[in-house]
């Protein structure tokens, strides 16, 4: 029991006095996951209105497909990503493992599925008279499509928060990607496992707090754009 | 729409951002006053060289001299091995002789140095239940799998089982002892316990469980304020521990920065290196972590040339 509250005494003494390291570490996590997030976002929003609004054969087994990736492991994107930007995988010239880009890329390929998923559904939502009126009003492919997307825009964000959730507090792919290098890809999660695995518990609970702390200042924000 | 559109907007400015030479804001690195793009060489380095802070200790040393950054990812012995076989890393520090001379004979690694050595040990609880405190590390291994398999009370071994070179010297040992490690050691009770984790990992839960293992001296000392484990059994020919640094072959894999590789490990042989290696953890654990190679090649029964000539 002691060994928690003296663990909580020293995180919270590493947070108030900015120790560097840790505002380092929690710095470069926020982010390489806001890059993914924001990557994925880029590619996701587009692609899952297009789903959403376009027919064709199969289109209910991608949606499946797409939601059982939901599921996808951590660590089985860590080993595709590996092996793909591996010096002798077929993008290893490029140099990215080891590296905070190529750390974004694999939690982009993690959450992907999740941010796709979330804005079919969301699309799925909207009330059909809209959707009626826009087509009568004789709307273009893409003003259909962004008129659609910003009717949705609260659950597309709360979709991305969750993203970014899943991209921050993922440990498997940054540790087989980034490799934990301090001061280069050492970020919150894979400090934490390292540093609980060296025995030194209050780094370990001052950076969870941190990593909370910042998953709830996002859900504020998304909060307080919500209720404007 | 705004909203998501700058979002996306600023999203491709944060990844323009950190393209860019580094994510870190922070004022980490305080010597603007040499060049401002320092050489970056990667390192894969066995988890003992880490865990104990040696290495931390040599790079800024090694850092400040050459304007260089050392990118150090520590894992077993096995992972460095696969991280320099795909050409990933530039430089590998590993300790497991065997495995090094098939790297070697491979084509993947040129120009290896040996740079410390120290010893294993086999831990365990002070009250040593099973009784082996003193005994040769063979025998010491006869009597645990005897007593373990044998259910008695307080008789766990926690293995690293990560291919580590720890590892690899625990199944020397359990082949030194008459076993076979896949059949007769792995799957052979409760009392075997496959930790796959880091040496600092395995004493740790090691410690939890009371149990016993094999460690490298270096970074048993290094952890043992956490500890309530002794060591029981420290003498005994197999368990000389050799590290060793070598580069990745350039021939084989193009794009190993060969010549900064060269600078580290001629660093680490150096008189200034060795010096710090034998002097590293003395005043904070009492005795020196790891022994310098310099002069003791005889003792390691390497060649002499392994452990002083410069790689020109």
């Amino acid at each position: 029991m002691n060994e928690i509250i003296e663990g909580f005494r020293t995180a919270i003494e590493l947070i108030i006095t900015l120790n560097p390291e840790v505002i380092e570490i929690s710095i470069r996590s926020i982010i390489i996951s806001l890059s993914a997030t924001l990557i994925a976002s880029f590619i996701a929003i587009p692609t899952g209105s297009l789903i959403t609004f376009s027919e064709f054969r199969g289109k209910q087994a991608l949606v499946n497909i797409i939601q059982t990736l939901y599921a996808l492991p951590t660590v089985l994107v860590g080993l595709f990503v590996f092996l793909l930007i591996s010096r002798a995988g077929p993008f290893g010239f490029m140099r990215l493992l080891f590296t905070p880009e190529g750390m974004v890329i694999a939690q982009t390929v993690l959450i992907l599925p999740i941010l796709i998923g979330l804005t079919i559904s969301s699309l799925k939502g909207i009330d059909t008279t809209i959707l009626d009126a826009l087509r009568s009003l004789g709307a273009t492919k893409m003003q259909f499509l962004r008129s659609v997307v910003s009717e949705a825009r609260y659950a597309i964000m709360a979709a991305v928060v969750l993203g970014f959730g899943r991209a921050i507090s993922e440990v498997g792919a940054a540790i087989m990607i980034g490799g934990n290098i301090r001061g280069h890809t050492r970020v919150l999660t894979t400090a934490i496992s390292l540093e609980t695995s060296m025995g030194y518990i209050a780094v370990s609970i001052a950076l969870g707090i941190i990593l909370l702390l910042i998953a709830l200042v996002i859900n504020l924000l998304l909060a307080i754009v919500q209720n404007r | 729409m705004v909203i998501i559109t700058a979002l996306l907007v600023a999203g491709l400015m944060v990844a323009g951002c950190v393209s860019g030479e580094s994510p870190t804001a922070p004022s980490t690195t305080p010597t603007p006053t040499l060049a401002a793009n320092p050489e970056e060489l990667r390192i894969a380095t066995t988890t003992s060289l880490y865990d104990t802070k040696l290495l931390d200790h040599l790079q800024s040393v090694f850092e400040k001299k050459h304007n260089a950054k050392l990118l150090v990812v520590s894992a077993g012995t096995g992972k460095a091995l696969e991280y320099g076989q795909r050409g990933d890393v530039d430089v590998m520090m590993v300790h497991d002789r065997a495995r090094e001379d098939a790297f070697i004979a491979d084509g993947d690694g040129v120009n290896r140095r040996v740079i410390a050595y120290n010893y294993f040990v086999i831990i365990g609880p002070a009250s040593d239940p099973a009784g082996i405190k003193g005994k040769q590390p063979e025998v010491a291994f006869q009597t645990l799998m005897e007593k373990g398999k044998a259910g008695e009370a307080g008789v766990v071994f926690v293995s690293r089982g990560d291919a580590s070179g720890t590892h690899a010297k625990e199944k020397a040992i359990w082949k030194a002892a008459g076993f076979d490690y896949a059949t007769d050691v792995q799957n052979s009770g409760n009392w075997y316990v496959e930790a796959g984790s880091g040496m600092g990992a395995t004493l740790v839960m090691a410690n939890e469980k009371e149990a016993y293992t094999l460690s490298d001296i270096g970074t048993f000392l290094a952890y043992k304020g956490d500890l309530t484990l002794v060591p029981v059994v420290s003498k005994g020919d197999i368990l000389l521990n050799v590290y060793s640094a070598m580069l990745i072959n350039p021939e084989k894999h193009t794009g190993v920065d060969t010549e900064l590789g060269k600078k580290w490990v001629n660093f680490l042989t150096s008189d200034e290196a060795q010096h710090e290696i034998a002097s590293f953890g003395v005043v904070e654990y009492g005795e020196p972590l790891f022994f310098p190679a310099k002069g003791n090649w005889a003792v390691m029964g390497v060649s002499e040339a392994e452990v002083s000539a410069p790689i020109l």
